[in-house]
């Protein structure tokens, strides 16, 4: 087995009834990653329910409520590879009242197959799952035109849709954008290419998405490094050693850089950068690794280090973002919530809420609170300055969380301005 | 290519370290439950990527069926003692010595009261997070599992009420009397863990390595004797060249046939083979289609 592969996450969305879970099914079926004891359990469902073929959506539809009201409620995570790539897929349900599955979906995906109905076009949902994918920043887009073997395989109805998506499309902030026709019950452009669509030219999706470039899909120009740990064995071997361990969010860095450490602004040198396996020379995101420095200053969890270089993130204790809410009790803008923000958690206040997105037309709308499923663009006040970017220029450093602290629940997901 | 390579193992090491570190960062006491088993062997060198040269903040715990295999006990202690990490074991004899656990039927898996001892644990040392090498790809219940999971105080999962969990941006906040299961592997397939065993050179118990065995074969599964099962009548031992895929009650841990006697034998038969880990090996997860999530629902790991 060749160890030397890559990790791509993608997810699906699309209405009811597109063909999510048959695609997925067909993708792990036609790469040979179904088990014989998966097969014949979900063949066996398919019999008790009178389903003349063995129905592959049943694979990723797992728990036992789901499998009673035969729909996806949650979100599943797959696992398949190919010699080429490993992928871990992201099944997302397609109702109205599931944009927080897709939004969580979405926030670590590399990808989004956004899956249409060849007979019917694009929808108002195929519009909403195409706004989140632009709004989390998914850096690829695949547009996949199912059940094409509905429309006889006609070249002409699947212009017609890509012409119509296209144009949506370039309203928003998707900057590479991919579209395939297919039939996921059949197999045609899934894994295999078929007979069915031989004037399309392309790959086919899993030829796309072994080959699809995804190096950029980090940040690798700007060094960011949050302090998640402070590394302090106190053996006698390693008295004086003060290490501080973290992921490198962003860029790379090199022995002898010259770092500052923020909020607080000193800086220093780095002097190694410590690993099990020897101390590296040099590295880059999204590594964990643990740093040294060459002088004594004061640093801890939540404090970030970033190169001394020309493009420092902001340090500021208020600053506006576009906000997606999660939960059933709505935005009260009288109350304190929590911001947890790379590794710093802090008190914060909603101090404004400019308007709320509709996600099927993208039109703006004043409101005086968010409900479940709201998209809005905030402003948001924060007991100690954070230390953030841009969640367009790094979605790791500008990304936080919203917990309320009377539940202790994950309320909503911010993205900043 | 860029000029830097990173696979999907160095992608899935970094992702487990940094869950690690947020553990010991935000929980005020954690551990890591540490079996012998391949996964927790692989969750041991996480550990000590994620941590060294200082100790693991946390300790190491096994709550023992004493119905494991011995060759995984002798590992256990063997890499906690080489580690010079602390291991505290409990046994479900002493909650049966309590009474707390009532064992009808000695030669009957005992994997669904784990919980039950496992929750005393937690309460004698007061853990708030508790680590574990579960997998997503094991089961369709851990499919929809959080890497951050939340239990009641009986212990409890309810699937239907998860927190969201987005990038990777963790919430470990717990209220009074939950607790938090955390899954750092849980990307890792059981390819993925096979692989990293042999880039790591992990040591691992023998058992998992093909190997002579005398088994009966019950009800479609190759099941080993032991001073726990003993043939019936009419039932006839073999000997059987087979391996382990996983290591837990030897009541209810099925071999498999195969000849393959190191790490990339077993790379190069896991990638041909066509029969989930669980699937070939956990006869208490075949009874039901949904058994899992019940055991999970139930407090079990
Ligand atoms: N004709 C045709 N039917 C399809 C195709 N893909 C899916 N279906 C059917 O559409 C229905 C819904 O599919 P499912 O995968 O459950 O959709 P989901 O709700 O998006 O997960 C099922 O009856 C599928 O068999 C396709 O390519 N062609
Ligand atoms: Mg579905």
């Amino acid at each position: 087995m060749n160890t030397n592969t890559q990790l791509l996450r993608f997810i699906t969305a699309g209405s009811v009834d597109d063909g999510k879970s048959t695609l997925i099914g067909r993708l792990l079926h036609d790469s040979k990653s179904i088990f014989e004891d998966q097969f014949s359990a979900i063949s066996k469902t398919s019999e008790k329910r009178g389903m003349g073929a063995v129905d592959l959506s049943l694979l990723t539809d797992g728990l036992q409520a789901e499998r009673e009201q035969g729909i996806t409620i949650d979100v599943a995570y797959r696992y398949f590879a190919t010699p080429k790539r490993k992928f871990i897929i992201g099944d997302t349900p397609g109702h109205e009242q599931y944009t927080r599955n897709m939004v969580t979906a979405a926030s670590t995906a590399n990808l989004v197959v956004i899956l249409v109905d060849a007979r019917k076009g694009v929808l108002t949902q195929t519009k909403r799952h195409s706004y989140l994918a632009s709004l989390l920043g998914v850096p690829h887009v695949v547009l996949a035109v199912n059940k094409m073997d509905m429309v006889d395989y006609s070249q002409s109805r699947f212009d017609e849709i890509v012409a119509e998506y296209k144009a949506f499309a370039a309203q928003l902030n998707l900057h590479d954008v991919h579209c395939i026709p297919l039939s996921a019950l059949n197999g045609d452009m899934v894994v295999d290419r078929g007979d069915n669509l031989d004037w399309y030219q392309g790959p086919a999706l899993l030829e796309l998405l072994e080959t699809i470039e995804i190096d950029r899909d980090v940040n690798t120009d700007d060094f960011r490094f949050p302090v998640q740990w402070v590394c302090r064995p106190q053996t006698e071997e390693y008295h004086d050693f003060r290490g501080f361990a973290g992921r490198i969010e962003a860029g790379e860095v090199s022995v002898g850089d010259e770092v500052t450490v923020l909020p607080s602004g000193r800086t220093s040198r780095v002097k190694e950068i410590v690993t099990y396996d020897g101390n590296l020379q040099t590295a880059f995101a999204p590594q964990s690794v643990t740093l040294t420095l060459e002088d004594e200053i004061d640093i801890s969890r939540g404090d970030m280090l970033v190169k001394t270089s020309a493009h420092p993130p902001k340090v500021e204790k208020e600053f506006e973002a576009m906000l997606c809410w999660l939960s059933e009790s709505p935005l009260d803008k009288g109350r304190k919530y929590l911001v947890k923000h790379t590794t710093r958690t802090a008190k914060c206040l909603f101090s404004r809420i400019d308007y709320r997105v509709d996600v099927n037309t993208l039109e703006q709308h004043a409101v005086e609170k968010l409900n479940m499923n709201d998209i809005a663009r905030v402003a948001l006040k924060i007991q100690q300055p954070l230390v953030f970017d841009s969640y367009e220029i790094d979605r790791a450093t500008g990304s936080f969380i919203v917990i309320d602290e009377a539940t202790n629940n994950t309320v909503a997901a911010g993205m900043i301005a | 290519m860029s000029k830097h390579t990173f696979t999907h193992l160095d992608a899935l090491e970094s992702e487990s370290m940094h869950i690690m570190r947020e553990v010991a960062a935000e929980c005020k006491n954690p551990a890591l439950l540490f079996s012998g088993g391949k996964d927790s062997i692989v969750m041991l060198r996480l550990a000590e990527k994620a941590f060294r040269p200082a100790k693991f903040p946390f300790p190491l715990v096994h709550i023992d069926t004493e119905h494991n295999f011995p060759e995984v006990i002798a590992t256990r202690d063997k890499l906690a003692a080489d580690l010079g990490e602390r291991l505290i074991v409990r046994s479900l004899e002493d909650s049966i010595a309590r009474g707390t656990i009532v064992i009808k039927d000695e030669s009957k898996p005992r994997n669904p009261f784990q919980s039950v001892t496992l929750l005393e644990t937690i309460a004698e040392f007061g853990f708030d997070a508790c680590m574990g090498g579960a997998r997503r790809d094991e089961e369709k219940a851990r499919a929809k599992e959080r890497i951050f999971s939340f239990r009641d105080e009986f212990g409890q999962w309810d699937p239907k009420n998860q927190r969201p969990e987005l990038w990777d941006t963790y919430n470990t906040r717990v209220n009074n009397g939950e607790n938090i299961r955390v899954f750092p592997i849980s990307n890792w397939t059981e390819m993925d863990i096979w692989e990293y065993i042999g880039r790591e050179k992990l040591h691992i118990p023998e058992i998992y390595f093909a190997h002579e065995r005398e088994v009966i074969r019950r009800g479609g599964n190759v099941i080993p004797v032991s001073h726990l099962v003993q043939p019936k009548p009419g039932e006839k031992v073999e000997v059987v060249s087979v391996r382990f895929r996983t290591v837990g009650d030897m009541t209810c841990t099925a071999p498999v046939e195969s000849t393959a006697r190191t790490v990339d034998e077993i790379i190069a038969e896991t990638a041909t083979t066509r029969i989930t880990e669980r699937g070939a090996t956990r006869m208490d997860d075949q009874t039901s289609e949904a058994s899992m999530e019940l055991r999970k629902k139930e407090g079990y790991f």
